[in-house]
């Protein structure tokens, strides 16, 4: 793979932390050359950051017509420039907007793209990449055809480049720009709390939280912890938490670094959401509870008791 | 306002996937199927703009025989037609070949739509392609992900989930549009209804209908080379004690063995 390109992610002129993820997934294909692509509006802060986190060259494209998303415009510049430049690989995020944007990129270049990968490779010359398939209960091995071949990967999949700095900056200039979908903004939902898609630690709670006004305490735990609150389909489908929050088949997938889940039962359908998750805590009650099965670190306990005396246990460590 | 509904089946989601990897592949006799639950969702929205501007509902299923009963699962809860694409031909198709499949019968409907919906993804391959690809195909737009829909003037605006918010886009029609989970509550079917459906014979249209050449499907540029069952964790400890000590230790072992905090 002598060049690979990485499409760069921002959200409110911020550089989002998953581009710098897709550079290490880059690298680890033994490229020659890794080329971050950005689009939007006043993206030298982001440029900066990519050029400092490890991309050989980043190709920044900087036009006031792109200060908003548009799936067809944005896949039309993109793919153009594909087409014009030929990179062998390109790599985006598993994403709202990596997995809107890059299959029309794809379906305008007539290739392959494996989506939603959690690991890439090269065999034969081949890129490869695994995919969670079932909401992660097997994983497929999949070879992609074609130039560029591409792939989505899960946030939390690879880590954040080691950096190095010195990459090279590009501006490419947005030629004819036409986009049938017009974009009207993000409204933000919550204060600063992060996603349970993209969180590096997440805080879970079932029905065995007994109501919607005790999710107050996952969401104080959540803070001390910096992390996303997340929530079981019987909780979401109970309008307990809104659906966003729902982690599993028919929710999200995640892995983070850290799944404390607390009055989950633990149903194939969720397990299947969240068992990738690097160390996982499960508090619950019933001792035969099926997300003891998975968990690293258990509580048998009522999370009423239990997640309290955690709050505090945390709270103690940070100010120890 | 005519809209087509794409509907997939898929194995139940209470399946234990895990148990039937065999072989580098999957062993999918004598699951249960159900219609993609993020297809209900789709047709549950074409049914309430129907009801709000009038129009048709017409569902396209692209699978084998068994699809048949997702289309009549469908159909019962008030959609018009239904269109099953049936040929061995079709079987194992990739994302790109089943959109150009897709695209084919869209074309030979007596009346193009003005929508095209589905739900974002399959919840069996977890893919989320075949609606995209089909908007390429068709030369139109698409909105993903869509929690709330607004129409006005021949026009479409929605929220669409993002990490965290919202995010608000509009668009001219014909277009394809994805559903999310919380774009709205799915009917159950009248007795009037299934009862309907029971006598209803689902058109099948194969390659030949669509005067479609299977030589010129696309694979699609991915192939499964081979399917694999995740390795099980590692047992993992109950903590024991009361419920501070018990507390304290878990955030002990997260700082200093698991490295997470």
């Amino acid at each position: 793979m002598q060049t690979v390109w990485v499409i760069a992610e921002t959200r409110d002129g911020a550089l989002k932390k998953v581009s710098l993820e897709l550079i290490s997934a880059a690298r680890s294909l033994g490229s020659g050359t890794v080329v971050a692509v950005v689009l939007g509006h006043g993206l030298s802060e982001p440029a900066a950051a990519l050029a400092a986190g490890g991309a050989d060259r980043v190709l920044v494209m900087d036009d006031a017509r792109l200060a908003t998303y548009a799936p067809d415009g944005w896949a039309a510049a993109l793919a153009d420039l594909a087409a014009a430049r030929r990179p062998d690989v390109i790599l985006g995020a598993a994403t709202s907007r990596g997995r809107d944007l890059l299959p029309r990129v794809a379906a305008r270049l007539g290739v392959g793209l494996a989506s939603d990968a959690i690991e890439v490779g090269v065999d034969d010359g081949h890129l490869t990449a695994l995919r969670p398939i079932y909401a992660g209960k097997a994983l497929a091995h999949v070879a992609i055809s074609g130039r560029p071949a591409m792939a989505t990967l899960r946030p939390n999949s690879y880590p954040v480049a080691a950096g190095g700095g010195g990459g090279q900056l590009e501006a490419v200039s947005l030629g004819d720009y036409h986009s049938t979908v017009t974009a009207g903004g993000i409204e933000t939902a919550r204060g600063a709390r992060p996603d349970v898609a993209e969180a590096d630690v997440i805080v879970s709670g079932g029905r065995g939280m007994g109501g919607p006004e005790h999710f107050a305490m996952l969401e104080e735990l959540a803070d001390e912890l910096h992390a996303a609150v997340g929530a079981s389909r019987a909780v979401v489908d109970a309008g307990w938490r809104p659906h966003g929050d729902q982690v599993g088949q028919t929710g999200k997938t995640v892995s983070p670094s850290l799944y404390v889940a607390c009055g989950i039962s633990g149903a194939v359908q969720h397990l299947a959401g969240m068992k990738t998750s690097k160390v996982i805590v499960a508090i619950n009650k019933d001792p035969e509870a099926p997300i003891f099965s998975v968990a690293d670190y258990g509580i048998v306990g009522d999370v009423f008791e239990v997640v309290p005396a955690l709050i505090a246990a945390v709270r103690a460590l940070s100010q120890g | 306002m005519n809209i087509v509904v794409l509907v997939k089946q898929v194995p139940d989601t209470a399946t234990r996937i895990q148990d039937r990897v065999t072989g580098g592949g999957l062993d999918l006799d004598g699951v249960t199927w159900v219609v993609n639950p993020y297809d209900e969702y789709a047709v549950e929205e074409a049914l309430r703009i129907k009801e709000r501007q009038g129009g048709t509902v017409t569902l396209i299923g692209l699978g084998p025989e068994r699809a048949d009963m997702a289309l009549k699962d469908m159909l019962a809860l008030g959609a018009d037609e239904a269109i099953h694409l049936k040929d061995a031909a079709f079987e194992g198709l990739g994302s790109r070949g089943r959109a150009q499949v897709l695209a084919a019968a869209i074309r030979k409907l007596p009346q193009m739509p003005d929508m095209v919906w589905a739900g974002w993804k399959g919840v069996d391959e977890d893919q989320g392609l075949v609606p995209i690809y089909l908007a390429n195909e068709l030369g139109w737009p698409h909105l993903s992900f869509v929690v709330e829909l607004t129409l006005e003037d021949g026009k479409v605006r929605v929220r669409r989930e993002v990490e965290g918010g919202k995010e608000i886009l509009e668009t001219p029609l014909p277009a394809v549009l994805t559903a999310q989970k919380g774009l709205n509550e799915v009917r159950y079917a009248s007795l009037k209804g299934i009862m309907a459906v029971k006598r209803k014979v689902i058109p099948v249209w194969d390659a030949a209908d669509l005067a479609l050449d299977p030589s010129t499907l696309s694979g699609g540029g991915v192939t499964v080379e081979r399917i694999e069952r995740p390795a099980d964790r590692p047992p993992g400890r109950i903590l024991s004690g009361a419920p501070a000590e018990a507390a304290a230790e878990l955030v002990r072992l997260l700082r200093s063995e698991a490295k997470v905090i």
